[in-house]
């Protein structure tokens, strides 16, 4: 990522902070609500800019150990159109243990992009999120 | 998008309010991405104050006829005595306000945030649950002949039906595929006859005052099918808003509901049917975000509402993994 400041990410909490602290309080209704859906859409892109390379990194490694193909051997986007596929074809079924554990450590961190705190206390015999 | 034409909207009422009317306060309120409603006041000549509700489709989405059928159930469940809004007046292409109807406002709260929280319904709330276990058996109750044309969707049909949606938008999902796999394994018998099911029974389609649940909104996704479809809709994790240790809508526990909903006169469902269609509900919630993102992706309905609502799918894929993996 380029290093000019201030950065995609400092731009992001900029814009946030305009509409949430300055904007929303001036408005009603539906602009207020509105206003308030668009600062948790850049408060997600935000957050995604930050864990979005460890989500991929999980993918990297966890979708061609899944379909058994090589690692690196297709565009992480194929490999998950492969895996939706193979999962509603019931290939997977086998291996429903691995395929769940996957599911989650992705799916938890897709959490913590888009809403923080979701995925907690609903696993067992785990710390907290956060 | 314009406000409606007050003058229309006054000429239109006329034949069912009397002429002379005089429209006050036409605002348009948030909550329905894909529909506009209009809150406003007709006032007759003698000061006569009628609270309205303008439900109209943006020019060139949904068809007349969906609004019709919407239209004709509003009426067949008021007079069958379920707690809805009286419709009043079905626009024609003649009135020149587009696509819609007009009905009663019913005064009160339909903010799920504020219904859990707010103290004004403080004394409400540990009634909630049971009182939408009345309304859903009167839903069921409704005789399914004096209903318009509605379809009939069972959970095999509608479980085909995501997955051509899924196919469709080309967004591959694994785990809403794992639960819609869960789910057609286990699809339980279609009722006979099929019920009246409202489709979208929950926390942000009921207006609640300080005595309670006042009437179901949000017919729409109305169909015919199991009636306990709308039960384990309402216990859908998001429609629990933060609250996430009351089941029900966020304010009460299933035994709650399922009480409410036998003394109405209700069958009391299977503990597993009930969780069967949680899980359905989720998976079913799950396929929505991704549609209603996919309308604003494809530039049918630009909305940062709608596009945000694409990141909320891992929300339910989350639920799907607890709720197939025993952990409800």
């Amino acid at each position: 990522m380029p290093d000019d400041r201030p950065t995609a990410p400092e731009l992001l909490d900029a814009v946030t902070e305009f509409l949430a602290d300055e904007l929303q309080p001036a408005l009603d209704g539906r602009l207020a609500f509105h206003t308030r859906v668009a600062v948790n859409a850049l408060r997600i892109a935000r957050r995604e800019l930050e864990l979005g390379p460890a989500l991929d990194a999980t993918r990297r490694d966890g979708l061609p150990r899944l379909l058994d193909v090589p690692a690196d051997s297709a565009p992480l986007r194929d490999l998950d159109v492969e895996l939706a596929r193979r999962v509603r074809a019931g290939g997977l079924d086998a291996r429903r243990p691995e395929l769940i554990d996957y599911l989650r450590a992705t799916l938890r961190i897709q959490l913590d992009i888009a809403h923080p705190g979701y995925a907690r206390d609903t696993t067992t015999e785990e710390a907290p999120d956060r | 998008m314009a406000a409606p034409d007050a003058q229309r909207l006054a000429t239109a009422l006329g034949p069912v309010l009397g002429a002379g009317l005089t429209i006050e306060g036409l605002t348009r309120v948030s909550g329905g991405a894909s529909r506009e409603t209009w809150l406003f006041d007709a006032v007759a000549g003698d000061g006569t104050r009628h609270g309205l509700v303008l439900r109209r489709d943006p020019g060139g989405h949904g068809g007349q006829s969906d609004r019709a059928t919407e239209y004709a159930l509003l009426e067949a469940t008021a007079n069958a005595g379920v707690a809805v809004p009286r419709p009043r007046l079905l626009l024609t292409t003649a009135d020149g306000l587009g696509t819609g109807f007009v009905m009663e406002r019913i005064e009160g709260e339909t903010i799920p945030r504020r219904i859990l929280r707010d103290a004004e319904y403080e004394a409400a709330r540990p009634q909630l649950a049971r009182q939408c276990g009345a309304i859903a058996a009167a839903i069921h109750a409704t005789d399914t002949a004096s209903l318009p044309h509605l379809p009939t969707l069972d959970a095999a049909a509608q479980i085909a039906q995501w997955r051509g949606v899924l196919d469709l938008v080309g967004e591959p999902r694994p785990a809403l595929e794992l639960g819609l796999r869960w789910l057609d394994e286990r699809v339980p018998p279609a009722p006979t006859p099929a019920r009246l099911v409202h489709g979208d029974f929950r926390n942000g389609n009921l207006v609640v005052g300080p005595d309670g649940v006042r009437a179901a909104l949000d017919w729409e996704l109305a169909h015919l099918g199991d009636p306990v479809e709308d039960l384990g809709w309402l216990c859908v994790r998001s429609w629990r808003f933060g609250v996430d240790e009351r089941v029900v809508g966020g304010f009460g526990d299933l035994d709650e509901l399922l009480a409410g909903y036998t003394s109405a006169g209700g069958v009391a469902p299977t503990p597993e049917l009930v969780h069967y269609w949680m899980v359905f509900g989720t998976v079913k919630w799950g396929v929505i975000t991704i549609l209603q993102a996919h309308a604003h992706l494809s530039g049918t309905v630009r909305s940062v509402e709608l596009a945000t609502l694409g990141r909320r799918v891992v929300e339910m894929e989350w639920d799907t993994l607890d709720a197939i993996e025993g952990r409800w």
